[in-house]
């Protein structure tokens, strides 16, 4: 009897203990590093990485943990990662995830489940909308918002028609229909593509004979690498420009097609030149960590950091014992962001400005420069459909 | 009708990539009767090498000299220290180990040249384009990939059909046995047809560099077509691979082309999208699948 108490006081004792101080934070990374798009989860984790380290090992001047695994772009494996972290790391945060199919396979079990994430990259309209979640939090973007930003960009410089091309996938279907609700030139042709083509040429001879004023394309990864390519040569840019969202325009990317894209205009939320004093030091840290410069990926993973340090800070430290204040905390979204002003909308998704780029070559080295702004403070489409 | 021109000569195109790559590939499986997933790694190899060298030099004929002959080393290599052991076990430990092959090559390119995709230009003598016929620009580089198709094959033909090594394939198909009995060296024999095939890949990627994505895994797309091809045109035979890679160039090409224009006479123009290009993936399979239902042994089966 006497030792049935004993061991009921030793439980409650144990419930009732807050997590000392000096426990690192644990923030559970699933990315793709390895396959195909590992370039993507890459530089997430390295700008994730780069946030830790310009901090001497702390986030918000709190030990950290960073537990990093390799999801090969598989949502099974993903889904089977994220639950040893939850069961068996008991990670407190998190984050990494590139692709929208995989955020749709772990995401909405695991906020369930207690822990916060913040989404680094994929922000599809699910969770943006009908999906959404208290402990979900996107620092990139809603798919949508560069798309919607090209759409509108493309209407205010007065070109009359547009031919669209995307994959024939969701996020293909949500990339078209992005642009087109703030274009509302004529659609002089849309195309959806097998996802994974590598030749273009049946669509771009369909281009050819369509006679738009401008094409917009969504192709991420190599697809896009081959349309560029195969645009190029085919000698229509001169007449027919090109625009599109960042993803075929990044860091990552244009080593890979060349001068094939100087001079094509982009929508990004980021880009190198932003001037503040956050994306100074982020744009001179990365290159002297890694020796190269930072992509898109890897501004959205320090953003992912830094946001992530601003809450622990504002708690002291504290995730799973107060999660209404970690929630809270990183809700008022307190931190420099690279892309300069940052603030969380409704559901929890970004409302930022996003801007028009163009591809140059500077140095030799083929880079993005600001031309023109296209949103002021954008929200995405989803917010009214999010219920928390 | 100028655009079905275009379309056509794109579906030419394509379908002499495709030959390029299933060249080889039909020659290793359909003669040696091994089935190498690998072979789209040595077609990623031969697009890194050729890259590399050529942004090097500045020059692209010296990446195709120097890619050639790397993948063709590598072929080799592969053969004597993990393939050779192969032959003799059935088809499913094969596809298990160059499956293996396929992650092993993916994660080594992605050691050596990092995980972004590199560049490879198109050469300054083969870019622009000229017209054909008055108001049908097309791509000079594209036509140099199908004239290099088209010559492989001649030489393929010439190297099969009328040289002494040419016929030891033939018989090394036919009945291995006999062969060596003859006092031929088989495995000699199966290491140059690997090479060749490798080195065929390897011109298929060099050739596909300057339009295609140079990245990690862009082998294995190109594959599965390859595989479409070489059954469509029956395992082992060459003059199979070439008529089935330009049929399936072709019907892919003109079915993306059109297949939408042609469903729009029938639906609205958002069904026709959508249910087009949904359709338009699928007609190579399809047609795969109906080449099969009529001749089961492809367009023209090697072995009799």
């Amino acid at each position: 009897m006497i030792r049935r108490i004993f061991c009921a006081l030793a439980g409650l004792a144990l419930l009732a203990a807050p997590a000392s101080a000096a426990d690192p934070v644990k923030i559970g990374m699933i990315t793709t590093l390895s396959g195909g798009g590992s370039g993507l989860g890459i530089d997430i984790r390295d700008g994730f990485r780069l946030a830790i380290d310009q901090e001497g090992g702390t986030l918000g001047g709190h030990a950290v943990e960073l537990i990093v695994e390799d999801d090969a772009r598989k949502p099974d494996k993903a889904r089977q990662i994220a639950d040893r972290m939850v069961e068996r790391d008991r990670v407190d945060v998190m984050t990494g995830i590139v692709w929208s199919n995989l955020a749709i396979a772990v995401v909405p079990k695991v906020v369930r489940d207690g822990v916060f994430y913040v989404s680094p990259n994929a922000g599809p309209s699910l969770l943006a909308g009908k999906g959404c979640h208290e402990n979900y939090f996107n620092v990139a973007w809603q798919n949508d918002n560069l798309h919607e930003a090209v759409g509108q960009y493309v209407k205010d410089e007065g070109y009359e028609s547009a031919f669209v091309l995307a994959p024939n996938y969701p996020a293909g279907h949500d990339a078209i229909a992005g642009f087109k609700r703030y274009y509302d030139g004529e659609i002089a042709g849309e195309v959806y593509t097998k996802l994974g083509q590598l030749d273009y040429a049946a669509e771009i001879a369909q281009i050819r004979a369509a006679e738009p004023d401008a094409v917009f394309f969504f192709l991420p990864g190599g697809m896009g690498i081959s349309f560029i390519k195969q645009y190029d040569q085919s000698g229509l840019r001169e007449s027919v420009p090109l625009f599109g969202p960042a993803f075929s325009f990044d860091q990552t990317i244009l080593g890979a097609v060349g001068d094939a894209a100087l001079g094509v205009v982009n929508s990004s939320q980021w880009s190198q030149d932003i001037d503040n004093v956050a994306n100074e030091a982020f744009v001179a840290d990365f290159k002297e960590a890694y020796g190269r410069l930072p992509s898109l990926y890897a501004s959205q993973g320090y953003d992912a950091a830094r946001l992530i340090a601003s809450a622990l800070k504002a708690t002291g430290g504290q995730v799973k014992d107060d999660m209404d204040a970690f929630r809270e905390a990183l809700r008022a979204a307190d931190f420099q962001s690279v892309r300069g002003d940052f603030a969380f909308g409704a559901n929890h998704h970004p409302v930022q400005d996003i801007y028009m780029r163009e591809v140059v070559k500077q140095d030799g080295v083929l880079t993005n420069r600001i031309t023109a702004k296209a949103f002021e403070d954008h929200k995405d489409a989803y917010v009214d459909e999010c219920r928390m | 009708m100028l655009l079905i021109l275009e379309q056509t000569l794109n579906g030419l195109q394509l379908g002499v990539m495709l030959f390029l790559m299933a060249a080889g590939l039909t020659l290793i499986c359909g003669i040696m009767s091994f089935i190498n997933l690998a072979h789209g790694s040595l077609y990623m190899v031969g697009a890194y090498v050729a890259a590399t060298v050529a942004q090097a030099t500045g020059s692209f004929l010296l990446g195709v000299c120097a890619a050639l002959p790397a993948a063709g080393l590598v072929a080799m290599a592969l053969e004597w220290s993990a393939l050779g052991r192969l032959y003799d076990r059935d088809h499913l430990d094969q596809v298990l180990a160059t499956f293996g092959l396929i992650l092993f090559f993916n994660e080594l390119v992605k050691i050596v040249w990092g995980a972004q995709p590199i560049f490879l230009d198109t050469p300054a003598w083969l870019s622009g384009s000229v017209e054909i016929v008055p108001g049908v620009p097309y791509s000079t580089y594209r036509l140099a990939i199908i004239v290099v198709g088209l010559a492989v094959a001649l030489g393929l033909y010439l190297l099969i059909a009328r040289t002494r090594v040419g016929m030891l394939i033939r018989a090394g198909a036919s009945n291995r046995r006999m062969v060596s009995a003859l006092g031929v060296d088989i495995k000699r024999l199966y290491t140059l047809i690997f090479g060749l095939g490798a080195m065929l890949a390897a011109l298929a990627g060099v050739m596909a560099g300057p339009i295609y994505a140079v990245q990690v895994g862009m082998g294995e797309n190109i594959l599965i077509l390859a595989f479409v091809v070489i059954v469509v045109g029956g395992i082992g035979s060459v003059r199979g691979a070439l008529v089935a890679a330009l049929l399936v160039g072709l019907v892919d090409t003109l079915g993306r082309a059109f297949l939408p224009t042609l469903l729009q006479l029938a639906f609205d123009p958002a069904t026709a999208n959508g249910v087009g290009a949904s359709l338009a993936s699928m007609t190579i399979y399809i047609f795969m699948a109906a080449i099969l239902a009529w001749r089961p042994q492809g367009l023209f089966p090697a072995h009799g």
